[in-house]
């Protein structure tokens, strides 16, 4: 799993969402309190699959675990990491127990690495369109996110369950 | 491939330490063991250029009044078709975005070089609309009579290659990687609403060759752009005050072949007489400092002018204190063909509140009279509007297409 200490994450955030980084905010002991997405992005696509990006980073004392991601987008969104499959070929899957981001660390969400994946369109997704995302937390709390969809022609990986190519989005 | 601060942290000290054992005059050799020093000192390491902006916010769009960095690269767009009000909405929105990390030194979203982001070096990314884009933003209502190609001059051979576009993107940065870098990024980010219809690279001296606010040199020798506007004039001449355009102002961009070889067959005195400035400092004929002003009146022996008929200067000026313009210039040097040695000239721009009042007058004097047409040929025009800038939540275009 990629972390990188909490400064690089604040470094990285958005001011909005530094706003609670102070770390002894212990009035509201929801998960979602001290989780933030900063730089969320999502690849346009046509019709299919694609997938969205960005910095998750927990400043509070306890670990935080994104269980699962909705959104209007797609109906069926999948938590996927990267891995090695064991002969040097990156392949890309489902990670089990989802999203874990330690207390004071950030993860990075991005082509290559760990990913929100959206699996079957509802439309197409234009550059410059905003796609609303709703992370569900492991203690049933909720964090939205507004992610612009920008054209990207990386994130190409493999599929560990198929032997072909899926493109994580459809260039036109 | 990890991309952590931890990551960057020990490269940005080792360019430090680089400077500064440089600055102390420590050798190459003593260079060795310098990081253990430099971290126990507390001496700041010179700031670098490269870490300079240009701030992007503001009530006006960066890059027209910003003191014109070495390197620029203009880009002219034509639109796809059925790229409607609400697609450049989109796209005016991705581009603001990628502008306002870039020339703060950050990648732009889906960055896929984001070490090539780190030095800003002053970029500043400047935004026009063309009339097409204006038309299929808000209609033609909205587009200001003077949005449209100049009129047809005697001396233009302009090609369509080098002219007119729907929307131009100007990056400039005193660093041609970091220009090249933002290039790209607006340019895929541009891919799916428009197509490249031309990009023009120029530039002037290096940063730090010469005082900053020296008036430039083409690529003739000439001291080009010594009467420029003022900054006390800026908000009368350069800046629209009314409508979607409050804030914004006009560009003209006119690409002229310099022909040197032919140039190189006159004799200095005719170089000087051609545009009635000194080569050596830029003083007008008349003068002995650069911003002296020229004697229009003063008379030789002969009882000829001294700043001939027929020179630049006086056919570019006016009696008419409105008839100006911010002239902000780059030269430009490409591969020569065939039997010629050189393709160069100048990326010639100009910044005025209203094109036909201010830049038409001037630019019909000269095209039908002005010795150095004789050496120059424009061969590229453009005409844009210049939005007025925006704020941190904001977007370049907004009082347009909202």
């Amino acid at each position: 799993m990629r972390t990188t200490t909490t400064i690089a994450a604040i470094a990285a955030a958005t001011t909005l969402l530094l706003a609670g980084c102070g770390g002894e905010e212990a009035a509201d002991s929801e998960a979602s309190s001290s989780l933030s997405m900063s730089d969320p992005w999502v690849k346009s696509a046509d019709d299919g699959m694609t997938a969205a990006f960005g910095e998750l980073a927990n400043d509070g004392d306890d670990d935080v675990t994104v269980v699962a991601v909705t959104s209007p987008a797609s109906p069926m969104i999948e938590l996927h990491e990267t891995v090695d499959d064991g002969s040097g070929e990156m392949t890309m899957r489902e990670i089990e127990g989802g999203f874990v981001i330690p207390a004071g660390e950030s993860m990075t969400l991005e082509p290559g690495g760990n990913h929100i994946m959206l699996m079957d369109l509802t439309g197409p997704i234009a550059a410059g369109d905003e796609v609303t995302f709703t992370l569900e937390l492991s203690d049933g709390s909720t964090l939205d996110v507004e992610a612009p969809a920008k054209d990207y022609a990386g994130a190409n990986e493999n599929y560990e369950e198929g032997e072909t190519d899926h493109d994580m989005g459809d260039m036109s | 491939m990890t991309t952590g601060d931890d990551e960057r942290r020990p490269q940005l000290s080792r360019r430090r330490l680089l400077m500064g054992g440089a600055a102390a005059g420590v050798g190459a050799v003593a260079a060795v063991g310098v990081d253990a020093v430099w971290r126990s000192s507390s001496s700041p390491a010179p700031p670098l250029h490269g870490d300079e902006t240009v701030s992007f916010h503001g009530t006006h769009q960066a890059g027209v009044t910003t003191a014109p960095p070495a390197h620029a690269t203009f880009l002219g767009l034509d639109l796809r078709d059925g790229v409607d009000g609400e697609a450049l909405r989109r796209l005016m929105q991705i581009l603001t975005d990628d502008a306002r990390r870039l020339t703060d030194g950050r990648a732009a979203l889906a960055d896929s070089e984001p070490e090539l982001a780190t030095v800003p070096a002053r970029l500043s990314v400047t935004f026009g609309f063309g009339p097409r884009f204006v038309e299929r933003a808000a209609g033609t209502a909205a587009r200001p009579s003077w949005l449209r190609p100049l009129p047809a001059f005697g001396i233009d051979r302009l090609e369509e290659r080098w002219s007119d576009g729907d929307l131009l993107i100007q990056v400039a940065a005193e660093d041609p990687l970091t220009v090249a870098h933002a290039v790209r990024m607006v340019l895929k980010d541009s891919r799916s609403f428009a197509t490249v219809r031309w990009s023009q690279t120029g530039f002037r001296r290096a940063r730090g060759s010469e005082r900053p606010g020296t008036t430039m040199r083409n690529l003739f020798g000439q001291v080009d752009g010594t009467a420029n506007l003022a900054a006390e004039e800026f908000d009368r001449l350069v800046w629209i005050q009314e409508g979607w355009l409050a804030g914004g102002t006009s560009f003209v961009m006119r690409r002229i072949h310099m022909d040197l070889d032919e140039w190189d067959r006159l004799d200095r005195d005719g170089r000087e007489q051609s545009v009635g400035r000194r080569l050596s400092n830029g003083a007008p004929l008349t003068g002995t400092q650069e911003h002296d002003e020229p004697d229009f009146e003063a008379t030789n022996s002969l009882g000829f002018p001294v700043i001939a008929e027929f020179s630049h200067i006086r056919r570019a000026h006016s009696e008419d204190p409105d008839e100006q313009i911010l002239r902000r210039a780059y030269n430009y040097d490409l591969a020569p063909s065939g039997e010629e040695v050189s393709d160069s000239g100048l990326i010639f721009g100009s910044f005025q509140a209203d094109v036909d009042r201010q830049f038409v007058p001037v630019q019909r004097r000269l095209d039908e009279l002005d010795l150095l047409n004789k050496w120059t040929v424009p061969i590229g025009s453009s005409v844009f509007a210049i939005p007025p800038g925006c704020g941190p939540d904001g977007y370049i275009g907004e009082t347009l297409l909202e």
